[in-house]
C-alpha cells in the first residue's frame, strides 16, 4: 500500500460526492416540475392539456436516449458557458444534471401516478387550486415513493459521475481510470471500487429507512 | 335551494356518444334529505357530480342557493366548491394526514387562521364522535370511522349542502344505519340539505325526506319518499319496492 492511497482517495471521494449532490440537487431543480407536469397535464387530470403533455413526453424520451457519453460531449460549451471550464467536478455536474433530470422526471410521474384519483378529486371538490393539489395532495401522499425514486436517481447518478471522471471530471471514477487502469495500481483500483459499493449500498440503506419512516402511520399496524 | 333545469350530459367514447343525463329537472329545498335512487348505471354519480360540476354537464342548469353554478368561472367554481361538502364511497382520506389533518385540510384550502382551524377540527371531531381518534392515521380507523372522518370533512367549512355518491356502499348494515344516524343528525342539528346517491331502498326509507328514481340518465318519478313508496308511478320504483319486499319477506321468514 502506498501512502499516498488514503490522501487520494479522500480527495476522489470529496469530488464524488460533491457532483452527486451538486447534481443531484439541479436534477431536482429541472425534473420535478418535469414530472409533475406530465402528471396533471394527462388525460382527465387537474390541468389536462394533451398538446404540452405530448411536448413534454417526447423532451423526456429523446434526453434519455442520448449516451451519457454523448451527451457530455454536446454538453461541453454549456458547461464552458456556465462554469467558466469543461474540466473538474462543477464542470461535470452541467451534463450529470441534464443527463439526471429526465429520468428523475420518469421517476417523479411514476410515483404520483400512483396516487389515487379519488384523493385529487376530493381535494378538487373543496375547491383546491391545481398548486395546491400538487403540493399538499400528490406531493405528500406519494412521498415515500419519492424518496425510493430518488434514492435510485442518486445511485444512478453517482454511475454516471465514473464515466464523466473518464474526461477530466475528477472524483474516483476519475482515480480508478487515471491509477487503476493506465497505472497499473491495483491498490487504487480496488479501493474505489469498495468506496463506491460501501457509498451505494449506504445511500440504499438510507433511502429505504427514510421511505419507510415516511410510511411508518400509513399502514395497518398487525 | 338547489334548482336543476333541463340537464344533459353526454360521454364520448371511441364507440360513440352516450347519454348519461337526459333533461333532468329537480327542485330541492332548504333542509330536505333528498335521495336519487336508481340501478347501476343508471346515471346517479354522474347527475350528483355536475352539482359541484366534478362533470361538466353539456346543457342546461343549476343553481344552488342562487348562485347559476353552471355559469361560474373557474375561479369562481373553486370558491363556490367550499361551500359544497361532498362525501364519497371509498371515503378518498389523505393517508398521510392524522384525522385531525383531514378535518383541517378543507380550512387551510379556504385560508383559515391556525387557531381557528385547531378549534374548529375539535368541534366537528366532537359532532361525529371522533374525538379520541383525532391524533389516528386513516389506516387505523375501521371504515365507519373513516367515513366519519369524511363527514367532518365536509362538514368543516360549513357548506350549504352536502352531497354524499354511496357514502353507504363499502359499510355493513350496522355501520351503514348509524352513519346514516349521524347524517340525519347533522341535517337535524344544522339544518343541512343533503343529496345522497343509493342504490339502497333501506337507505332511503331511513333517512331520506324525498326522492328521485333514476333509470337510463333519466328521472323517472320524484316526490316524499312517502308517497313514492306508496304509490309508485315507475315501473323502476315498483321493482325496488317488489325487491326489498322479497328481501324483507325472507328476513321475516327465517
Ligand atoms: N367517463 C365516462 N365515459 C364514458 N361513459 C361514462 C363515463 N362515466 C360514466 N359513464 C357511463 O354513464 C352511465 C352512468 O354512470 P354513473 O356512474 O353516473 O352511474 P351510477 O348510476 O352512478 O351507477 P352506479 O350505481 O354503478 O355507481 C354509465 O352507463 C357509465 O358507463
Ligand atoms: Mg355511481
Amino acid at each position: 500500500m502506498h501512502e499516498d492511497l488514503l490522501p487520494m482517495l479522500l480527495t476522489g471521494f470529496g469530488e464524488t460526492l460533491y457532483m452527486v449532490v451538486l447534481s443531484t440537487v439541479a436534477a431536482i431543480v429541472l425534473g420535478l416540475p418535469l414530472g409533475v407536469l406530465v402528471v396533471i397535464t394527462s388525460a382527465g387530470h387537474v390541468l389536462e392539456s394533451p398538446r404540452l403533455n405530448r411536448v413534454l413526453g417526447a423532451v423526456i424520451n429523446v434526453t434519455r436516449s442520448f449516451p451519457f457519453i454523448i451527451m457530455i460531449v454536446l454538453l461541453l460549451p454549456l458547461s464552458r458557458f456556465l462554469v467558466g471550464t469543461t474540466l473538474g467536478a462543477t464542470a461535470a455536474s452541467v451534463p450529470l444534471s441534464i443527463a439526471a433530470a429526465p429520468f428523475l422526471a420518469r421517476i417523479i410521474e411514476n410515483s404520483l401516478k400512483e396516487v389515487d384519483r379519488g384523493k385529487v378529486e376530493a381535494a378538487l371538490a373543496m375547491g383546491a387550486t391545481p398548486l395546491q393539489i400538487v403540493s399538499k395532495v400528490l406531493i405528500p401522499e406519494a412521498l415515500a415513493s419519492l424518496v425510493l425514486g430518488l434514492t435510485l436517481a442518486v445511485i444512478t447518478i453517482t454511475g454516471f459521475t465514473a464515466t464523466a471522471g473518464a474526461i477530466g471530471a475528477g472524483g474516483l471514477g476519475s482515480l480508478a481510470i487515471r491509477y487503476g487502469y493506465m497505472r497499473y495500481r491495483e491498490d487504487v483500483m480496488f479501493a474505489t471500487v469498495l468506496i463506491l459499493v460501501i457509498f451505494v449500498q449506504g445511500v440504499q440503506w438510507s433511502g429505504d429507512r427514510l421511505a419507510r419512516w415516511i410510511n411508518r402511520n400509513q399502514h395497518r399496524l398487525g | 335551494m338547489i334548482t336543476i333545469d333541463s340537464l344533459n350530459k353526454l360521454y364520448h367514447t371511441p364507440r360513440g356518444t352516450f347519454t348519461a343525463l337526459r333533461d333532468v329537472n329537480l327542485q330541492i329545498e332548504r333542509g330536505d334529505v333528498f335521495g336519487i335512487i336508481g340501478l347501476s348505471g343508471a346515471g346517479k354519480s354522474t347527475l350528483i357530480r355536475c352539482l359541484n360540476r366534478l362533470e361538466e354537464p353539456d346543457s342546461g342548469s343549476i343553481v344552488i342557493d342562487g348562485r347559476e353554478i353552471t355559469r361560474l368561472a373557474t375561479h369562481e367554481l373553486r370558491e363556490a366548491r367550499k361551500k359544497i361538502g361532498m362525501i364519497f364511497q371509498h371515503f378518498n382520506l389523505l393517508d398521510s394526514r392524522t384525522v385531525q389533518g383531514n378535518v383541517a385540510f378543507p380550512l387551510e384550502l379556504a385560508g383559515w387562521p391556525r387557531k381557528e382551524v385547531a378549534q374548529r377540527v375539535e368541534e366537528i371531531l366532537d359532532l361525529v364522535g371522533l374525538s379520541d381518534k383525532a391524533g389516528n392515521y386513516p389506516a387505523q380507523l375501521s371504515g365507519g370511522q373513516k367515513q366519519r372522518v369524511g363527514i367532518a370533512r365536509a362538514l368543516a367549512n360549513h357548506p350549504e349542502v352536502l352531497l354524499s355518491d354511496e357514502a353507504t356502499s363499502a359499510l355493513d348494515p350496522q355501520t351503514t344505519s348509524s352513519i346514516l344516524e349521524l347524517l340525519a343528525d347533522i341535517n337535524r342539528k344544522l339544518g343541512l340539505t343533503i343529496v345522497l346517491i343509493t342504490h339502497e331502498m333501506s337507505v332511503i326509507r331511513q333517512i331520506c325526506s324525498k326522492v328521485a328514481v333514476m333509470d337510463r340518465g333519466e328521472i323517472v318519478e320524484s316526490g316524499a319518499v312517502q308517497q313514492v313508496f306508496t304509490a309508485p308511478s315507475s315501473a323502476t320504483m315498483r321493482l325496488f319496492l317488489e325487491h326489498s319486499a322479497l328481501l324483507q319477506g325472507y328476513g321475516a321468514g327465517i
